[in-house]
């Protein structure tokens, strides 16, 4: 099945982003193909290259990045948001991309479901 | 539909709220902070106590556990599921409905 996430909020500060991503995990492992996350509002944080938590913590920006190399799942950080909160080319994790709102309507639209994590 | 509910029953009205909009077919999934609205001898207890007449509750098993909750103090009929529980009920219902 087709499983597309909606994150609304960063990480460290709410569950959100941690219950997507475990989330995320059990669907791939279970066979599912989860296309895309799509990260708006304070969900953008997710996709800041200038995160440096303490090594002994989650690395939340960093394990997203590894999914979606492992998976090919797509990242999509919502552009308006984005730039919103200073987040652009220059300072995006790898893995992620930044594009418009429409990604969210065609996750929508192409997945079987869209499961939406936030506060 | 699958309804997730994240929020603690005595912070927020969304958990009644959902009870109140659950159709033929649906299910409860209580996740992070709304797991403690499934506990014996509340409010929220007695509501999902009779909800569960119509419609099954689940509780995400890691969030109990990260907030002390042993399952012993569910309310009856109230079931546990795991990520891969989570997953399997996502694709066993046709939507879902997350309760923000």
């Amino acid at each position: 099945m087709k499983i597309g996430i909606l994150v609304n909020e960063g990480p460290y500060t709410h569950q959100a982003s941690d219950s997507a991503y475990q989330f995320a995990v059990a669907a791939l492992k279970a066979g599912h193909k989860v296309t895309r996350v799509f990260f708006y509002h304070d969900g953008v944080y997710n996709g800041s290259s200038l995160t440096e938590p303490p090594r002994d913590d989650r690395l939340i920006v960093e394990r997203w990045g590894k999914l979606a190399a492992q998976y090919e799942v797509d990242l999509v950080v919502c552009v308006a948001a984005a730039l919103r909160r200073g987040i652009r080319e220059q300072n995006l994790a790898e893995g992620f991309r930044i594009s418009g709102l429409g990604q969210l309507v065609e996750a929508g639209i192409q997945n079987d479901r869209l499961v939406v994590f936030g506060d | 539909m699958l309804h997730t509910v994240n929020k603690s029953p005595f912070a927020s009205p969304t958990l009644t709220q959902c009870v109140g909009h659950l159709t033929d077919g649906a299910a409860v999934l209580l996740i992070e902070d709304a797991v403690v609205g499934a506990t014996e001898g509340t409010a929220s207890g007695a509501l999902l106590a009779k909800c569960l007449k119509t419609h099954p509750v689940y509780v995400l098993r890691p969030d109990l556990m990260a907030r002390g909750i042993g399952e012993g103090r569910l309310v009856k009929g109230v079931q546990c599921v795991d990520y891969a529980g989570f997953v399997t009920l996502v694709t066993e219902h046709d939507a879902v409905q997350s309760w923000l």
